[in-house]
């Protein structure tokens, strides 16, 4: 062996340290260095607001405690809905959304995933409307539902309340995009899984039904809380055909008012209602890297 | 009915233009431990797939006591109950315990009571002394303990025949041990077996018919002694050369 490549170690010890200027971010100082960095940042968050040219005007249109407070509880005298009451309307919305579009998002991906001759037309079916129904601004599916079928005077669907065409634009749209997610879960499932399923005889129902789904749902969950947290926030959309929900109650109050601090109170109820969504979705998400690291499942 | 159990004939499987099995004929009778041996890629683990279904094959005919797996009223699903299949990289189902990937085929697709099954079930693991860790879930065991679990889940199906597809190629040398052990002891008590195997002194010690496969080809078969000892064809001198 030539000692050319491999340099002698008998010589002088190789140099290890890191440079000046990252040695002040280590240790104790990193704190120090975090803690000052968050308070710079909120100082000029805070600095914009305040001395900005129309930072008065601003604050007394958008953040204006009086017209916070009428909002929330709204006025009756004035035909004013308050912005509380309206959230209500979008809660029971997206909850009903959310299991509607669980289920048929479920079919749909298991529609085109599915291999028997029969179900050929289905299949079809399904991939050209996750095609179209992603494809159309969800603006566009709650206008067209919301004016159309009424207009179809059938009975079941023709005398609905606005609200409730806005469920059905929203399970519309949201089970096209829940589906990929879960036909991106099934996909992910090993296929000797399915291998090993179908040597001991179960059907192909029952390999779904008892040996993809369920290691597909765990992949499935953290997208899958993503898309429903922009469903909660689309239910807004629903004001655009004039369902009173918290946007619309909040719209009739500015145009009373001329003041916008109740477009504020109607985004922090939903932030109230997101945050925690949020959270617990990136806690999800971090647990399961947690686990992946580790090695395990 | 004869004791002759799988029985392929004229065999031929295709992917594309690629032929993978050419006119392979095989038969295992009851009782009776065929091993297949040959290198990476000469169709050895095509042919087990051919015979429990998992491939259509594109010529020639399989037999299952008698019946041809090709008439179209077959459903491969009950087929498949009558063929333990075992393969290299295990497959156990992660989100299930020891216990209930040995119990899901008698109950899901054999529709037995969960209750009679779990006792089957626990005894089986018993017989490999897995019984202890039955409530774990797979990961949490050994390579070799799993694969012994995947060769038991298929035992739980009471199939008349085992498929083993290089069932020890994925394992760690220590364990391999084990997993041959288990498999010696089914032979001896008379399982039915095709296994597609690299391990030669376990081919000739449990194999009572060795069929060696080259390129999709039968170039050879017969008992271990005949194969091993006084190979007739320079193909498998030369492959016996090779890994020895």
């Amino acid at each position: 062996m030539s000692n050319e490549t491999v340099s002698d170690a008998s010589e002088t010890p190789p140099f290890l340290f890191a440079p000046r200027r990252r040695q002040i971010l280590q240790g104790r100082n990193g704190l120090i260095a975090s803690a000052a960095s968050s308070v710079a940042i909120v100082f000029a968050i805070v600095a914009i607001l305040v001395w900005a040219p129309g930072g008065a005007t601003f604050r007394s249109t958008f953040f204006n405690p009086h017209y916070l407070w009428l909002a929330l509880k709204g006025d009756p005298h004035q035909a004013v809905y308050s912005v509380l009451g309206g959230i209500v309307t979008n809660i029971w919305m997206f909850l009903l959304c959310e299991v509607l579009v669980l289920i048929f998002g479920l079919l749909i991906a298991w529609t085109r995933i599915s291999t028997s001759p029969l179900l050929l037309p289905f299949r079809l079916l399904a991939a050209a409307y996750t095609d179209i129904m992603r494809g159309i601004p969800f603006l566009l599916v709650i206008l067209m539902v919301g004016y159309g079928l009424p207009q179809l005077n059938l009975p079941l669907v023709s005398n609905l309340s606005l609200a409730s065409y806005g469920c059905i634009a929203l399970t519309m749209t949201y089970s096209a995009y829940v589906a990929e997610v879960y036909r991106a879960g099934l996909h992910s499932v090993p296929h000797g899984q399915i291998l090993a399923a179908r040597s001991l005889g179960l059907t192909q129902y029952a390999t779904m039904r008892r040996v993809v789904l369920p290691q597909a749902v765990r992949t499935v969950i953290p997208p899958l809380l993503n898309d429903f947290i922009s469903l909660q926030k689309d239910t807004a959309l629903v004001s655009v055909i004039g369902a009173v929900e918290t946007v619309r109650a909040a719209q009739i109050g500015v145009d009373t008012y001329f003041n916008e601090s109740a477009y504020t109170m109607s985004a922090i109820l939903f932030l109230v209602m997101t945050i925690p969504m949020t959270r617990f979705t990136d806690h999800l998400i971090a647990k399961d890297r947690e686990k992946r690291l580790a090695g395990e499942r | 009915m004869s004791d002759e159990v799988l029985k392929l004939t004229s065999v031929v499987k295709r992917f594309g233009d690629h032929e993978v099995l050419r006119d392979v004929s095989l038969s295992l009778h009851r009782h009776e431990v065929v091993c297949l041996i040959g290198a990476s890629g000469s169709g050895k683990s095509t042919l087990l797939r051919c015979a429990n279904l998992l491939e259509t094959i594109n010529g020639g005919d399989i037999e299952l006591f008698g019946q041809s797996l090709l008439d179209p009223r077959i459903d491969p699903n009950l087929v498949r109950r009558h063929m333990g299949t075992v393969f290299q990289s295990f497959n156990l189902f992660p989100h299930l315990s020891v216990l209930d990937n040995v119990a899901l085929g008698p109950v899901r697709a054999l529709k037995r009571p969960y209750d009679d099954v779990r006792v089957e079930a626990m005894a089986l693991l018993a017989r490999i002394g897995l019984e202890s860790r039955a409530q774990e879930f797979p990961d949490r065991l050994s390579g070799g303990q799993q694969q012994r679990v995947a060769i038991v889940r298929s035992l739980a199906m009471r199939p008349s025949l085992l498929l083993l597809d290089e069932v020890t190629s994925a394992l760690d040398p220590t364990l391999v041990g084990e997993v041959l052990d288990l498999l010696t002891d089914l032979a001896k008590s008379g399982t039915t077996m095709l296994i597609a195997t690299h391990e030669m002194n376990f081919a000739r010690d449990v194999a009572h018919q060795v069929v060696f496969l080259d390129q999709g080809v039968l170039v050879e078969q017969g008992s271990p002694e005949e194969v091993f000892d006084r190979p007739r064809h320079d193909a498998t001198r030369a492959f016996l050369g090779r890994v020895r």
